[in-house]
């Protein structure tokens, strides 16, 4: 019982994790039906600076939230540069530009920072909290601030303006013109809050996986099963689906042996997409033929 | 009087398929203009070449500004609303927040309050449905949404186009007498394109007749309502 409870602990705190990448893919994806690839490699080369800022002799939160805003321009700057040209290009040609940036990114990260496995530090205490067993500290602090991030984002789009607008540009477009939305920077604000979500998901796991170039391969594998299990167009699906995924990851793990881990990730995505390709709070799409 | 919007010379084309050949029409300022003709006469074309929503040469003068060739969102924020063809609701979002949406150029928080409750009188159906997904409105409630949000903007100049399109007779006649309190009280300005063209020439103060993308008749609303010869050959009625 006390095995089963740690793993389910510790499962949520990386279930958050998938979560937050889960919902970066789910963002791009409202906004341009396009699956973003490179969303994990974004996240791991803006660990990478979160890394450098603190070798540089930087607090810990300092380099934590110039990290996240260096991200966020960062996802602006590849919407407006890279992505935006090819708007209007046929769906393949898009994705071979994701995955020109995962490649880009990946090989940018190893020359830049060397491809040897770095150690990344935790903001919390190594003394477990209020003395218990089942869960260490970093686990539980990267519960609460997944947790936090989350309450953000959904805030920012339920109550402001701007959170409005957004998604009025990723339903209709033409209309959101009509009303004055300037639909283009929606688009490149959605890559920025993305690859922000996506560098705090980066820095809460980079302490458990360290930190290496391909350190989100796998998690973003993970964070695919998470927003097909939720529904790839619903948010609160696929951070649902994360902490799912998570816990059933884990729990799967130590119970089964850990080599089907990814294998669970895997069962998954193919199960969803076989007995229920919209998810569980996804649209049901009809097309009439 | 001076024209609000003045058109001169207006081509439009979808890809190679040209629909307009240089038309000319204008839009006194607080006046109504309405652009008769029968179904690919080029009427939306020409609302969404005002709008910038599809390639154009000529001039575009609104207000005594250049306005060809600049994107839609600049365009809308000189104050230009439109109420499109099909209407154009946010269907996932609430009655609440298409309006919100209306007014998201604006930043006079008191005046966009004032103009929910101001919209609700003109159409209490939408106070009714405010917090419902809008997309499960009915047709008519949705042409009321329309019309609420492109005033919600505050514009200067109203492109209406086919509000009268699958609305109950009666709910028509209701939504033109709104039309006409909304141009009298608030001083806006409308292009207004139409099938139903005995109401629209009652409306309107100025009428133009398109075929083919060319105008073939211009005048007053009232010379061209009591002209038998053109009621008869052009407006079917």
């Amino acid at each position: 019982m006390n095995v089963l409870l740690h793993q389910v602990l510790s499962g949520l705190a990386t279930g958050g994790i998938y979560a937050s990448v889960a919902l970066a893919l789910v963002m791009i994806y409202q906004a341009t039906h396009l699956v973003n690839f490179a969303q994990g490699e974004l996240a791991m080369f803006s660990t990478y600076i979160s890394w450098s800022l603190i070798q540089a002799g930087m607090p810990y939160w300092a380099a934590f939230f110039i990290t996240v805003a260096v991200a966020f321009a960062l996802g602006v700057l590849i919407e407006r540069v890279i992505v935006q040209p090819v708007e209007n290009a046929p769906i393949l040609s898009v994705v071979i530009v994701f995955i020109g940036l995962l490649v880009i990114m990946n090989s940018l990260a190893g020359w830049i920072f060397s491809y040897t496995i770095k150690p990344f530090p935790s903001p919390f205490p190594t003394a477990p909290l209020f003395g218990n067993s089942y869960v260490s500290s970093h686990e539980l602090g990267s519960i609460g601030i997944t947790l936090v991030v989350l309450l953000l984002v959904f805030a920012f789009f339920r109550f402001t303006p701007l959170g409005l607008a957004m998604r009025a540009a990723a339903q209709n477009p033409v209309s959101s013109r009509l009303v004055g939305v300037r639909v283009g920077w929606m688009l490149a604000l959605g890559w920025g809050l993305a690859a922000a979500i996506g560098s705090i998901a980066g820095m809460m796991v980079a302490p458990t996986v360290f930190l290496e170039p391909n350190m989100m391969a796998g998690i973003l594998l993970y964070a695919f099963a998470a927003a097909l299990l939720g529904g790839i167009d619903s948010p609160g699906g696929a951070v649902l689906g994360g902490f799912i995924v998570g816990v059933l990851e884990n729990v799967v793990g130590s119970f089964l042996g850990t080599e089907l881990k990814l294998t669970v990730a895997l069962v998954l995505i193919v199960g969803v997409l076989v007995i229920r390709p919209s998810g569980l709070f996804g649209k049901v799409h009809v097309t009439r033929v | 009087m001076a024209s609000i919007l003045e058109v001169r010379g207006l081509h439009a084309q979808y890809g190679p398929t040209r629909v307009l050949h240089g038309i000319d029409f204008s839009v006194e300022e607080g006046g109504i203009t309405t652009i008769l003709g029968a179904n690919g006469a080029g009427k939306t074309t020409t609302l969404r070449a005002v709008c910038g929503m599809v390639k154009t040469q000529g001039e575009i003068v609104l207000a005594g500004n250049r306005i060809e060739g600049k994107a839609t969102e600049s365009i809308v924020r000189a104050g230009v609303a439109h109420v499109p063809d099909g209407r154009g609701t946010f269907v996932n979002l609430s009655v609440e927040e298409n309006l919100r949406l209306g007014a998201y150029t604006r930043s006079d928080k008191a005046e966009v309050a004032a103009d929910f409750e101001r919209m609700f009188g003109y159409f209490p159906r939408l106070k009714e449905r405010f917090r419902q997904q809008a997309g499960l409105l009915s047709g008519g409630e949705q042409q009321m949404l329309a019309v609420s949000r492109a005033l919600m903007l505050r514009p200067r100049l109203l492109l209406l186009d086919e509000p009268s399109f699958g609305l109950a007779p009666l709910i028509v006649q209701e939504l033109f007498e709104i039309l006409r309190t909304i141009n009298q009280q608030d001083r806006v300005s409308m292009l207004l394109v139409e099938q139903n063209a005995s109401l629209a020439l009652k409306l309107a103060d100025t009428a133009y007749l398109l075929e083919t993308g060319r105008v073939v008749i211009s005048g007053t609303a009232e010379s061209i309502r009591n002209d038998e010869a053109i009621r008869r050959s052009y407006l079917g009625y």
